[in-house]
């Protein structure tokens, strides 16, 4: 059975989705939901992986809550389920 | 490019970073989105306490980029104090600039100039750098 997660897509990496603010992705964890991303916008997961891992400079959150609390990437994710993407604002 | 800014906000920017000294102090301007007009001004608490960092905590940016969706704003400008080097972007700053269409103000309120300080804007977009005049309006 396919999900259906919405995804809301930040500035910055709008060029991979066409300009799409919100997408449609498939998957049971967040890993699975990046990867799903990927097929669909070739590239985009580079932008929030690296060495298999989230970026630091990259905020995920499920329904709102930082994926740091849901296990990262292996947060589980279902059916009607809102990932919202926000670069950290940072600096130093 | 400009930043087009009005003299109460640089005083408020200036102002906060010289309270919050000697902690990095961090915030941001909002406007309608697509008008590049900064309105409302927004402090935001630097998570990291620090002298030489400054971050949101993702909590407090994720009700942030509630707030400008629900006000049909966008973020036109985020600034941050130096407290101790110049009001130019450091590494760090250009590594984690996520928001390309924003101004990146940068103040300095190190020793060696007190009780002078720097007010400095730049765009910052795929990790170039480039400084813009800063247009104050009385």
């Amino acid at each position: 059975m396919t999900t259906a997660i919405e995804v809301r897509i930040p500035t910055i990496l709008r060029p991979y989705t066409k300009e799409q603010k919100v997408v449609a992705a498939s998957g049971e964890t967040l890993s699975a939901v990046i990867a799903d991303l990927d097929v669909q916008y070739p590239g985009i997961s580079e932008r929030l992986l690296e060495n298999g891992a989230l970026r630091r400079f990259i905020n995920l959150y499920v329904n709102d809550e930082d994926v740091r609390f849901l296990g990262g990437l292996d947060a589980p994710v279902k059916n009607g389920d809102s990932i919202t993407i926000l670069p950290a604002v940072a600096g130093g | 490019m400009t930043l087009n800014i009005s003299r109460a906000h640089v005083d408020a920017i200036l102002a906060q970073s010289r309270a919050e000294y000697p902690d990095e102090a961090c915030g941001v301007i909002l406007g309608p989105i697509g008008k590049d007009h900064a309105v409302r001004l927004k402090p935001m608490i630097n998570a990291a306490h620090s002298p030489t960092f400054y971050e949101f905590d993702p909590k407090d940016l994720l009700a942030l980029y509630r707030e400008i969706d629900d006000l049909d704003e966008e973020i036109v400008v985020i600034y941050h104090s130096h407290t101790e080097t110049e009001a130019y972007p450091s590494r760090t700053d250009i590594a984690y600039a996520g928001e390309p269409g924003a101004h990146y103000v940068l103040v300095s309120t190190r020793e060696e100039i007190a009780p002078a300080t720097e007010f400095r804007s730049y765009r910052i977009i795929d990790g170039i750098v480039t400084e813009e005049v800063v247009s104050i309006s009385e």
